[in-house]
């Protein structure tokens, strides 16, 4: 057993006497006889480092890993530079609290004020917090951002990811928001339904079959009826497609994992949420500012908490308190280490790289099922995704995302053109 | 200190991406806004961050007994087990993850043995997250039993500020309740407050002055007798897991901070993770998929048309939980009740040396942590809760947390983890001695601490006043 209590048994006697006790018992002496547990838990006993280190080396083999991935599906595999990992490594940056003390916590709060900085770029917007959850989150949260009492309304394209959809509405369930979903032509989201009065309305791009929506004339449409626009865009295809605010979006959110985050199983991840200056007030969440301090020297706050949990109690604009600040620092190392010019690379590989496989796979008879063009990820027509990916499995690869109607592919820098052409050579068998 | 921006090079650059092997294409429209990332080398990117980390103030640069926040010390095995590729490498909709189902499986059923609940979910990702979760299922259950009157959720004065606004984001009406002289929940403001429209009732116990509530049973006994649940914020089990359970003392679901009792890292602000436990009787209602066997193969299952849906995508913050899952098994069933016995004695220990010279909120035994009042203080010198916390930095220990609870004037909330040792405590009460004196003898010099960071007190209205959020360029 190992618990990392540091002081010996002589000592702990030692304080015990000390402070009033005679023995630990003591100490619960205020927690009534009858709640108190009767027997030791019913669990294994403790073990040495050694023995846990096994343990979970063992578990973690019984997970597969894929030499060659061509799925996404909201997670994606992209390369991490070595300088990602090392730096968010650090064991202050992984160990710190969130930064309320501001004047030993400068470096934290730097980090964050770059990483929102750095999001403004990516999605063209004026303001960005220090982060949510995870891209659903950030979607929901965005939400509650456009809502009110008399405007309840939301819509959500069901060319969303399934998760987004889920998460949006079950936040609007517990504050009784109304959703309706925003059918699809063609894979594409159909403005048809959107009515006047909505608050808002939760668009994706590219959206989850990988599809370009036309997402200028959504907004178009949306803003005519006083609709909002909630964009959720993937951030590396921010870097290729149009921005967040060149669509014109009010709100941008989205999935961060692609900015340097392993795919983990799904998590941690990082949730972005950018927005103009007139909805400043309404972000959730912790957002950093630049000020000075008493001797007027350049310093960093956590700030505008007004809005926050802690000053508002039931009135906040949400009820954030923890975000994912290392995964906010590791997108911003990431986005250093990559550049301008690797970010560009890497959106223009991806694209490039699945639309090479798209084409292999349409010369080997495999046809798409939407027409219009996307980014880095498609839909084929597949009788038996399933019976393809175990066949795919056989050969180290993570085969696409079973969807309706066939299966979804993705391609990134990762995937050689080895590996693709390999690929359809095992689709097309 | 510069801004990444501010060190940027035009033409500088990281040799990362190999060039493209097949043909190049590009999408018809493109983004026309500049990406304005920062230009620079590795070297430029490590020293940066080198020197960021400098400037900030983590679990091993000193103590950290940041109330309600359980900063203890995060063991570099459980680190260890998170970097496996075998758990980083997995995709989150791959079938082939016995490992990381099986890792859930058995953390549930370690947490479930130790809150005293029957199921758990781990996709909330933070505290606050499993609070709104945890009330989705109470507002569920209410739904499902027809009695969507059911509106309120009482919150005592002393509760965590993430507990009135998550009930506000579940759409209920927060009723706050004051607590009696000692700290805990006043009955006979509860009894006044529960009825038809009861939800449910939100508390920490230990409650956030570090005091566990004798009349715990009592309590959730009145709010279950008018027709409520019971919710119980885990942030502080630190102080009696393997002692009493939450299940036991009548909450029927809970949500808890690996990030704090489980000692996995707070990375400056999250991620952490808030797996929600609750009673069989509303496990249908929880989010997210169920982990089940058959033939000794785990799959993730719907939990059918009762369930609230999802709170976030995938299964949560899954690294997190391998991590506190590391803890779990190195503690195993005896370290359990000894890491809480000796949070509460290192607790008790440092207490007793401080109220010597400092007013305890609430005096008597306390559990994982104790409340100073500096109330007093601030009338006789002017010294406030700030310049004691403030003064604390220059002692190279993170101050405690300050002005919370709300029932407490000029708080400043203790918390020192049993992962630290008796020469430490001893030190700290030290500083916080050498600072009476300094109290005593020249409280004005207090109002400018600290003197040793690399800032001075930042001008915070200023901040808020002229929100400047991001670095702006030149041009
Ligand atoms: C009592 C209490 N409840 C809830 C929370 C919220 O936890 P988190 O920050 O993980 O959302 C905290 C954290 O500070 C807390 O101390």
């Amino acid at each position: 057993m190992g618990t990392y209590i540091p002081s010996t048994d002589q000592q702990k006697q030692e304080m015990l006497e000390q402070a009033g006790f005679s023995c630990f018992d003591d100490l619960y002496r205020d927690v009534p006889e009858e709640l108190k547990l009767k027997e030791e838990l019913n669990l294994p006993d403790g073990r040495s480092e050694m023995e846990v280190k096994r343990f979970m080396k063992a578990l973690s083999n019984e997970n597969t890993v894929y030499e060659t991935v061509f799925r996404g599906a909201g997670a994606y595999r992209h390369y991490i530079p070595s300088i990602v990992k090392s730096v968010v490594n650090k064991e202050e940056f992984v160990t710190a609290y969130t930064p309320y003390q501001a004047e030993i916590s400068q470096g934290v709060l730097q980090s964050i004020f770059e990483y929102q900085t750095m999001i403004c770029e990516l999605t063209g917007m004026e303001v960005s917090n220090a982060s949510v959850y995870d891209g659903a989150v950030a979607a929901a949260e965005a939400v509650s951002m456009c809502v009110t009492p008399k405007k309840k309304k939301v819509y959500v394209s069901k060319a969303v990811h399934p998760d987004t959809m889920k998460v949006v509405k079950t936040y609007s369930w517990a504050y009784g928001n109304e959703v309706e979903e925003l059918d699809l032509k063609d894979g594409l989201t159909d403005d048809e339904g959107m009515m006047e009065g909505a608050a808002c309305v939760v668009l994706q791009q590219p959206n989850y079959f990988g599809l370009i929506e036309d997402i200028s004339s959504l907004v178009e449409k949306a803003h005519a009826k006083g609709i909002q626009v909630i964009l959720s865009m993937n951030p590396v295809a921010m870097c290729a497609l149009p921005t967040p605010a060149e669509y014109g979006a009010d709100i941008a959110v989205g999935e961060g994992q692609p900015l340097g985050m392993p795919l983990s199983y799904g998590g941690p991840y990082l949730g972005f949420m950018a927005t103009n200056s007139k909805l400043m007030r309404k972000l959730p969440g912790r957002i950093v500012g630049e000020t000075v301090d008493h001797e007027g020297r350049k310093a960093y706050v956590l700030t505008l908490q007004a809005r926050e949990q802690h000053i508002r109690r039931e009135k906040a604009s949400s009820n954030i308190c923890s975000n994912e600040a290392l995964c906010a620092l590791t997108a911003s190392v990431y986005l250093s280490a990559m550049g301008p010019q690797g970010m560009k690379e890497v959106a223009s590989q991806c694209y490039s790289k699945a639309h090479y496989l798209a084409a292999e796979l349409e010369k080997a008879g495999v046809r798409r099922i939407h027409s219009g063009d996307f980014f880095h990820e498609f839909v084929t027509e597949c009788a038996d995704p399933e019976a393809l990916n175990e066949k795919l499995a056989a050969k180290g690869i993570l085969g696409g995302m079973p969807v309706e109607g066939g299966i979804l592919w993705c391609c990134t820098e990762m995937n050689t053109k080895a590996e693709i052409d390999a690929l359809v050579q095992e689709v097309s068998r | 200190m510069k801004t990444l921006f501010e060190r940027s090079v035009s033409g500088r650059h990281c040799t990362i991406l190999p060039v493209c092997d097949v043909p190049e294409c590009t999408p018809e429209t493109r983004r026309e806004k500049p990406l304005r990332l920062p230009e620079l080398s590795e070297t430029d990117i490590s020293r940066h961050y080198t020197e960021l980390a400098k400037q900030t103030f983590g679990v091993n640069d000193g103590f950290y007994p940041l109330g309600s926040c359980t900063m203890k010390y995060n063991p570099k095995v459980n680190e260890d087990a998170a970097a496996m590729e075998g758990f980083t490498e997995v995709h989150p909709t791959q079938k082939a993850a016995q490992g990381s189902l099986r890792l859930l499986k058995s953390a549930e059923q370690y947490l479930c043995e130790i809150t005293g609940m029957d199921e758990m979910t781990f996709q909330p990702a933070a505290g606050a997250h499993g609070e709104l979760t945890g009330l989705m299922l109470i507002k569920r259950y209410h739904e499902y039993n027809g009695h969507t009157e059911r509106n309120k959720i009482i919150v005592p004065d002393s509760a965590h500020g993430t507990n009135p606004a998550s009930s506000s984001m579940c759409g209920f009406t927060v009723i706050n309740i004051p607590s009696s002289q000692d700290g805990c929940v006043d009955l006979d403001e509860l009894r006044k407050a529960v009825g038809e429209d009861t939800a449910g009732l939100m508390l920490t116990n230990p409650n956030t002055l570090g005091i566990f509530d004798k009349n715990i049973k009592e309590i959730t006994d009145i709010v279950h007798a008018a027709g409520g649940l019971c919710y119980y914020d885990g942030a502080n089990l630190n102080a009696v897991m393997g002692i009493v359970r939450p299940g036991d003392m009548g909450f029927d679901c809970i949500h808890l901070n690996l990030h704090k009792s489980f000692s996995t890292p707070h990375g400056g602000g999250g991620p952490g993770s808030g797996p929600v436990g609750c009673k069989a009787f509303l496990s249908d209602y929880l989010p997210g998929e169920r982990i089940v066997e058959t033939d000794g193969k785990l799959a993730w299952c719907d939990r059918g048309e009762k369930s609230v849906g999802a709170v976030r995508g995938f299964h949560g913050n899954f690294l997190v939980v391998v991590k506190a899952f590391a803890y779990l098994l190195t503690l195993g069933r005896q370290g359990i009740p000894e890491v809480a016995k000796n949070a509460v004695l290192n607790a008790n220990y440092l207490k007793h040396l401080l109220e010597k010279h400092y007013e305890v909120a609430k005096p008597g035994i306390c559990m994982h942590e104790f409340v100073l009042t500096l109330e007093n203080l601030k009338k006789e010198t002017g010294v406030s809760a700030m310049d004691v916390a403030k003064a604390l930095q220059d002692y190279g220990i993170h101050p405690p947390t300050m002005y919370f609870p709300l029932n407490v004037h000029e708080a400043l909330m203790v918390e020192p983890t049993e992962t630290e040792s008796k020469e430490t405590l001893d030190n700290a009460a030290e500083a916080f001695l050498d600072i009476y004196r300094t109290i005593k003898e020249n409280p004005e010099s207090l109002h400018d601490t600290p003197h040793k960071s690399p800032i001075s007190r930042p001008d915070e209205v200023n901040a808020a006043r002229h929100p400047k959020l991001r670095y702006h360029f030149d041009d």
